[in-house]
């Protein structure tokens, strides 16, 4: 096992106690990403220049810059490419940003800077964050690690890929309707998805803002603890940012020591139709924790059948708002060749905009017209409540709701792509968090028959994230899940060092 | 409820698209199959219910009246943009 | 015309007196360079979030209680969804079916009538940036600043119960004055402080349907309000009166060729899309905020008008004037405070300083309350006669002098000394023996002709009591004597 391979907190004490420098730390990276990632697609901007001159420069420091310490310090850590990053271009994976480069940092990002985390590079995603596989990038699909003929999951899949592949120890990623949870179960990571409200969304491009989410994608559940615990808290900047967001990365050790955990499982709702390997693996984990004095009990969440149909127009709807801006006015890809405004228009967000996006914007648009507001996004509104009421009304019985975090492994890259449903009814086990604003983590559970991973979530109380944390640390040891290594990427770096 | 055509190209205005005569057609197949799924929704009764609006409960913060630091020099403000004339945002004509 | 009564709602756009935008923290300055007062929020960068300024909220409050309306304790923000190139989100923030105030009203005066109109809401909304439309030898093309660009604005609406262009414009001036009072808007429709957006449409007497009606934009004048009106009013009695129904569109006001011009094109397919604002949570107010910002509500022009007239004793005519703007009205009320005489000070302003000060622009006026009160005084006290004193203000308005100063300067004194004046009247009528004799005989007329030669000699600096005392006195000693001989 390489420097890479390392977990976030193992790295920071390496660097620490001066075992690796942080150039040789960022030499590593870096040289990972040379061999896997003209194959894995996960990076759609690498920040190769300014992680070398910062970690050169951290090198001759003693330390670290001041107030700057271990777990965080020098880590390269990946971002996904909907995040804004100052000078470094940030795409949304869509052609009509492929060039633009902000002016300002998304405030979760300023504050890993603060605490002297070395932006790697920006990472592939659906554009604009829509899909579940990453295959809908203006710079291609991305690649799982575990089987390259697989995809990461979406959105945030070139985050899950990299640091799976070792080509990052923790990302930022985004989660609207589960694109940190299902990416990080579909190659075998811990995915966080905290309280909306936890972390700013300032600077984050927005897709769906009653919705999207800043998460994180790590290895282990310290290491994405770490990193929550640096992008959290509240921000001025975001007029939907809670006063009590901050999440503390160290453990209180209370969860599960004053006496049982109490488990919900709505079995109800995921069992018809679940692949096998899932629901075996799902079974495997909830006798495992049984004897672990986690006590479950079987819940119903009788309009959580609801939450697909209600999240792709509350969703949709807001994103026809919210892209609307993509003009090529003040900025972007302008298609131009007309003397006309209209003109201009529509061919700059024709050209610009990839198909899943404007049948997205498309659809919201529609759910928002004349004569439609009512029956379809306010009569969505409405049912969010009630999705969002049988979680609160669970969550008082129970301290946690566990299932699958997607109802497959990995598909195929392509399998669902030309059936915008079939992908949308993937999402079923996540959205239903997103809509009630709930923190969730998909935390690695099993492996299917195949050798891919399987992840299950567990959905916690909102702004309990804390609590969230401590309960998937437990579930992290009593499930001691063998550590493999993603077979995609054992061939990349066997044909990589056979190749040098 | 079946989507017409009408109703594609009107929403197309709206956001500023275009699709060729195929295109819409597929896609009116599709938001019909999606609309058709979201249907289901009609099967709940909401008369009594408060649609969520917000991600966040409570009330929105408010800012002082005081000038930030996050204003750009317009070199940076217009360092984005596809045509410009003498410090303005150019386009085609509106009028 | 005949048989048609025109049925007149206004939609009034205010730019709120804030240091910086509505949900950003840039200038709001007037006139500064393009594109130098705009941040990822106003310029709609991918990521930026808005956030509310409080003062904004405070003024919009302040002007929905001076107008009577209800200030709801929980309000909504809204997208409204169209494409246009001075949107830089392609959405305004705005607010839709919860306002921040509804209900309202206030009072119209026009052609000595005066009648109340209702105001169905206020609201607050991000102003857009400004295009520029250049067609030369650069070719067919619009520029666009986005430095105005959420500037906050208040959107008052009024009930389509006016029934005049005059009336509009009467409202229009009521509500100005109200802004200026208020504090919370300049109300200058020149500078685009308030610009006004109004629809319009014909019934028959009689009828209470209301006829398809027309929204004219772009009218950025009081005169512009009532002209645009005037034209449409006519235009839709001939469309009528010739059997052809009204058009529901929206015109914009071409001031240079004084007609509306109609803005339909394939961009005008109106469907605002309009949805809460996911951005910014509900807008909750409590009670004792509210009340709070209410207590810090000016008193009123309609109030402070019948003060004046009742308690000052104001002509009516006098108090309205005063009124018109609070700057005026709180000069007066100094002048008034300080010299303890409100008519004299009335009479004053009203005259001297109108006439002087551009448009009863005192802010800025040399002669301040405290100097006017000064003048007054001297005049109150004999030391200078009022003619005197109005050549005196002339200096102050043009030095800014103190009273006092000016009359020094100008070498002005009064006579007032009663041994001085016996002298200067006894030269006088011994250089006019004849009128004395004349007088004398009963020609009771010339006391006034030898009063103006006293004046006459004294240069005007005579104390025109004293020298009539004076001069009645030795006139009567004159008869005595003359009875003697
Ligand atoms: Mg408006
Ligand atoms: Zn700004």
């Amino acid at each position: 096992m390489g420097i890479c391979e390392l977990s976030l907190r193992e790295m920071g004490s390496a660097v620490a106690r001066r075992k690796v420098s942080p150039a040789e730390l960022v030499e590593a990276h870096l040289s990972r990403i040379r061999v896997c990632d003209p194959t894995l697609r996960a990076y759609v901007t690498v920040n190769e220049a300014e992680c070398e001159r910062l970690a050169r420069d951290r090198g001759r420091q003693s330390g670290g810059p001041p107030g700057v310490a271990a777990p965080l310090n020098c880590i390269p850590i990946a971002v996904k490419d909907n995040i804004c990053t100052k000078g470094l271009r940030t795409t949304c994976g869509s052609r009509i940003l492929r060039n633009y480069v902000p002016p300002y940092d998304a405030t979760a990002v300023s504050r890993l800077r603060d605490r002297g985390c070395l932006l790697i590079g920006k990472t592939n995603l659906d554009e604009f964050g829509m899909g579940s596989s990453t295959e809908n990038s203006f710079f291609g699909p991305t690649r799982n690690p575990w089987d390259l003929e697989r995809v990461p999951g979406g959105s945030s899949g070139g985050s899950a890929a990299a640091v799976a592949a070792g080509m990052a120890a923790a990302a930022l990623g985004t989660d609207t309707g589960g694109s940190v949870r299902q990416p990080a179960a579909l190659c075998g990571l811990v995915g966080y998805k905290p309280t909306y409200g936890v972390v700013s969304r300032r600077g984050l491009v927005a897709f769906a803002s009653s919705l999207d989410q800043i998460g994180v994608i790590a290895r282990t559940v310290e290491d994405t603890a770490a990193v929550l615990e640096a992008v959290s808290g509240w921000d001025a900047w975001d007029s939907t940012s809670a006063r009590r967001g901050q999440v503390r990365a160290r453990q209180t050790g209370e969860v599960g020591k004053s006496g049982v955990l109490r488990v919900g499982v709505p079995w109800g709702f995921f069992s018809e139709g679940l692949d096998p390997d899932v629901s075996d693996v799902t079974r495997a984990v909830v006798s495992k924790l049984e004897k672990e004095r986690w006590a479950f009990e079987e819940i119903d969440l009788p309009h959580a059948e609801y939450s697909i149909a209600a999240y792709y127009l509350v969703a949709d709807a807001e994103a026809s708002s919210n892209l609307a801006r993509y003009d090529g006015v003040r900025y972007g890809e302008r298609e131009g060749g007309t003397d006309d405004l209209w003109e201009m228009y529509v061919r700059t967000r024709t050209a610009g905009l990839g198909t899943e996006v404007k049948r997205r914007v498309m659809l919201g648009t529609y759910a928002l017209s004349a004569g439609y507001y009512e029956a379809y996004y306010l009569r969505a509104q409405k049912a969010r409540t009630l999705i969002k009421r049988d979680y609160e009304e669970v969550l008082r019985r129970v301290d946690l709701v566990l299932m699958p975090t997607s109802p497959t492994a990995a598909f195929r890259l392509g399998e669902k792509l030309h059936d915008p449903l079939a992908m949308y009814l993937s999402d079923v086990f996540t959205v239903g968090v997103n809509l009630a604003g709930l923190p969730a983590v998909s935390l690695p559970s099993g492996y299917s028959r195949s050798g891919l991973p399987i992840g299950l979530q567990l959905i916690g109380r909102a702004f309990e994230d804390q609590t969230l944390l401590e309960a998937a640390r437990l579930f992290e040891q009593v499930v001691a899940l063998e550590a493999r290594t993603p077979a995609g990427l054992k061939g990349l770096l066997e044909s990589g060092r056979g190749g040098a | 409820m079946s989507v017409t055509r009408s109703d594609v190209e009107h929403a197309a205005r709206l956001c500023r698209l275009e699709f060729s005569p195929d295109e819409l057609e597929t896609l009116r197949g599709e938001l019909g199959r999606i609309l058709e799924y979201v249907e289901k929704l009609r099967e709940l009764d909401v008369t009594e219910v408060e649609p969520t609006l917000y991600g966040l409960a409570g009330s929105t913060p408010l800012r002082e009246d005081v000038p930030g630091e996050d204003t750009l020099a317009r070199e940076d403000a217009l360092a984005g943009a596809p045509d410009e004339e003498n410090g303005h945002f150019k386009v085609p004509g509106v009028l | 015309m005949k048989g048609f009564e025109s049925v007149i709602g206004l939609e009034i756009h205010a730019q709120l007196l804030t240091r910086s935008k509505l949900f950003c923290g840039c200038g709001t300055g007037f006139g500064a360079e393009p594109n130098t007062q705009v941040c990822p929020v106003c310029l709609g960068l991918p990521g930026a979030l808005p956030v509310l300024n409080r003062r904004a909220v405070e003024l919009a409050v302040l002007v929905g209680e001076a107008l009577h309306a209800h200030t709801n304790t929980s309000s909504v923000f809204a997208r409204k969804n169209y494409f246009y190139p001075d949107l830089p989100k392609n959405y305004q923030i705005s607010q839709f079916d919860r306002p921040l105030c509804s209900g309202g009203h206030l009072y119209v005066s026009d052609g000595g009538k005066r009648r109340r109109v209702r105001v169905t809401r206020v609201h607050l909304e991000e102003d857009a940036g400004k295009s520029v439309h250049l067609d030369d030898a650069g070719g067919r093309r619009t520029l666009v600043d986005f430095n105005r660009c959420g500037v906050p604005l208040i959107e008052i609406v009024t009930e389509p119960e006016l029934r005049s262009p005059s009336e509009a414009h009467a409202l229009l001036k009521a509500l100005k004055q109200i802004l200026e009072y208020t504090g919370a808007s300049s109300g200058n429709m020149e500078e685009g402080g308030l610009r006004c957006d109004v629809n319009v449409s014909l019934r028959r007497v009689g009828e209470r349907a209301l006829g398809s009606k027309t929204e004219i934009k772009n009218l950025n004048s009081f005169r512009n309000v009532e002209r645009a009106l005037e034209y449409e009013i006519e235009r839709q009695a001939g469309l009528l009166a010739g059997g052809t129904a009204v058009l529901n569109e929206t015109l914009m006001w071409d001031a240079g060729r004084d007609r509306a011009v109609s803005m339909r094109s394939k961009e005008e397919a109106h469907d605002y899309r309009y949805f809460p604002e996911p951005d910014l949570l509900r807008l909750e107010l409590k009670g004792d905020w509210i009340d709070d910002v209410k207590s810090r509500l000016p008193e009123l022009p309609e109030a402070r008008e019948s003060r004046f007239v009742e308690s000052l004793g104001l002509p009516p005519y006098d108090a309205a004037v005063l009124c018109g703007r609070r700057a005026l009205a709180d000069y007066f009320e100094e002048v008034a405070r300080l010299t303890g005489e409100p008519k004299s000070a009335s009479n004053w302003i009203m005259t001297e300083v109108l006439r002087t000060a551009k448009e009863g622009a005192t802010d800025e006026f040399p002669v301040t309350a405290a100097n006017l009160a000064d003048l007054l005084t001297l005049v109150r006290s004999g030391r200078i006669s009022g003619k005197m004193a109005k050549d005196v203000f002339a200096r102050m308005a043009g030095t800014g002098e103190t009273a006092d100063d000016a009359v020094s300067r100008m070498g002005l004194r009064q006579v007032t000394d009663v041994r001085e004046m016996r002298t200067i009247v006894d030269a006088v009528l011994s250089e006019n023996p004849k009128s004395v004799a004349d007088y004398a005989r009963g020609k009771k007329k010339l006391f006034g002709f030898l009063m103006g030669r006293i004046m006459e000699k004294t240069a005007g600096q005579a104390s025109p009591t004293l020298a009539e005392s004076v001069l009645r006195e030795r006139l009567e000693g004159v008869r005595e004597g003359d009875a003697n001989t």
